[in-house]
């Protein structure tokens, strides 16, 4: 099986309307799993699964950063103060 | 134990059964424990907790881990003290001080780490581990210390050494990473899923976070068995916030006290506020944010509780309020210079919080106020430094006389 990684997407305002994730899958060889999704005024959200070669998910998410979308940790920060 | 009923998600309600997962395989939600609540009535009673050890496991009724004196570092049972000076001076007749600051790391964390540590040695785990950059290194160190048990701490590499020396002490493993904050949280994500340790903050985060509830629980029985009109409590990841109430909820619901009405009120830096920030605009997403607080102790800019800490304000019809870095500080000093009681960054953003709802007119003048005060001064000195300025004088009893006015 192929790693997966699962990831968050927060996209800011214009962001919401493009469709990063459809591009993601189309550009890259990775293979995404939307599980959760949540879009309001301004500020939007999506967790989804990603599969893939690590470093084809890893260019895949500098390509979705680059684009000023947010990426983190499905459920949050693991590092605690 | 006994009344630990399954694992579910706090999204779709799917159920799991009881063990070291924290994430719905379904919708990737997180996981929480349930309770049976009816067993739990049964047994739970005033007299029962008061009979109890005077620790958080007073409550082990309403708690997902049995007690285990193997792993006790006594973690909680903490002051709640009648505030006097603090109070007059904001103006409110009934202020109490919840003092965390004195658990046996100094922190509020001693409480999840407690729980998380006793559950992970019932799940069949002999180690323990955790990514952090203060106060729950120093907890999870402790533990493992006194239970025997082997620790592992990832830090990251560009930590001032001071900063984990309150855990180093207990000479877990440490481990330093090089790379950025992202880079130490996806290798833990890694090492969690690799490794049959226990991490406390991930495999067993649902079991962790519910040792918060003790903070709730403690209030109410402190205040002669009911709960405050005002909480008033800082927020890193939210879980803290949202299990204080939870913990009052659940004494109302087995009858323990009655009515609560308690309104949470969830207080961050301005450097690091992404809850109180979505409070502010009217919605229940959390845009994280790259923290940059002095109040180093609530730096979490992607919270994992963010949404469920909006949910608890608004079910408690309670509020958030963010106060500015330069507040910081001064906050710790009010509380120092009034109480007697030394606290960290947190406590200081706690106090100004406060303040700010004074003035707001959130909390009124005859409702009475818990406010909770999490980690130790001492563990953030340098936030302080500068009330360090002795009068430099001759040692003679005439310049001693002259330096502070005064005439024998």
């Amino acid at each position: 099986m192929s790693p997966l990684k699962r990831v968050r997407f927060t996209f800011l305002d214009r962001l919401i309307k493009e469709p990063v994730i459809y591009r993601m899958g189309h550009d890259y060889n990775v293979i995404t799993n939307i599980r959760r999704a949540d879009v309001q005024e301004g500020v939007g959200w999506v967790i989804l699964e990603i599969e893939g070669d690590v470093s084809e998910i890893e260019r895949s998410l500098e390509w979705v950063r680059s684009l000023g979308v947010r990426v983190d940790p499905a459920l949050g920060d693991l590092v605690e103060p | 134990m006994a009344n630990t009923a399954a694992l579910r998600c706090k999204e779709c309600s799917r159920e799991y059964p009881v063990g070291a997962f924290n994430v719905c395989d379904f919708c990737f939600g997180p996981l929480e424990v349930v309770y049976d609540m009816d067993a739990i009535a049964q047994v739970a009673s005033r007299e029962r907790i008061k009979s109890g050890p005077l620790s958080l496991w007073r409550y082990a009724d309403f708690l997902p881990a049995d007690y285990n004196p193997n792993i006790d570092i006594n973690a909680g049972f903490t002051p709640l003290i009648r505030s006097n000076g603090l109070a007059k001076k904001l103006g409110l007749d009934e202020l109490w001080i919840k003092n965390d600051s004195v658990n046996p790391s100094y922190s509020f964390k001693d409480r999840v780490v407690a729980v998380a540590t006793a559950k992970a040695l019932e799940l069949g785990f002999d180690t323990i581990a955790c990514a952090s950059t203060g106060n729950l290194a120093c907890s999870v160190a402790a533990h493992a210390a006194r239970a025997g048990i082997k620790a592992y701490v990832f830090i990251p590499s560009d930590l001032e050494k001071g900063k984990v020396l309150g855990a180093a002490i207990y000479n877990p493993t440490m481990i330093a990473i090089d790379g950025s904050y992202d880079d130490v949280n996806r290798l833990c994500s890694e090492l969690a899923d690799q490794y049959p340790w226990a991490f406390v903050n991930i495999n067993v985060r649902p079991f962790y976070a519910d040792g918060s509830k003790t903070l709730g629980f403690e209030v109410a029985e402190q205040l002669g068995w009911k709960a405050p009109m005002h909480a008033v409590a800082p927020s890193a990841s939210g879980a803290m916030f949202t299990k204080i109430y939870q913990g009052l909820k659940e004494f109302e619901q087995v009858g323990i006290i009655d009515n609560v009405e308690t309104k949470m009120h969830c207080a961050q830096a301005r450097g690091c506020a992404p809850i109180a920030t979505a409070y502010e605009e009217g919605r229940l997403v959390i845009r994280p944010v790259k923290p940059a607080t002095i109040a180093k102790s609530l730096g979490i800019g992607n919270p994992a509780d963010g949404y469920y800490a909006l949910k608890t304000i608004e079910a408690s019809a309670g509020s958030a309020v963010i106060a500015e870095e330069a507040e910081v500080a001064d906050g710790i000093k009010l509380l120092a210079e009034t109480e007697g009681i030394f606290t960290e960054g947190a406590g200081g953003v706690a106090i100004a919080g406060l303040k700010r709802l004074v003035e707001r007119g959130e909390i009124k003048k005859n409702e009475s106020t818990v406010v909770y005060i999490t980690g130790n001064g001492l563990k953030t000195t340098e936030i302080v430094e500068d009330v360090v300025n002795p009068i430099h004088i001759n040692p003679t009893v005439s310049a001693f006389e002259e330096s502070v006015g005064l005439k024998a």
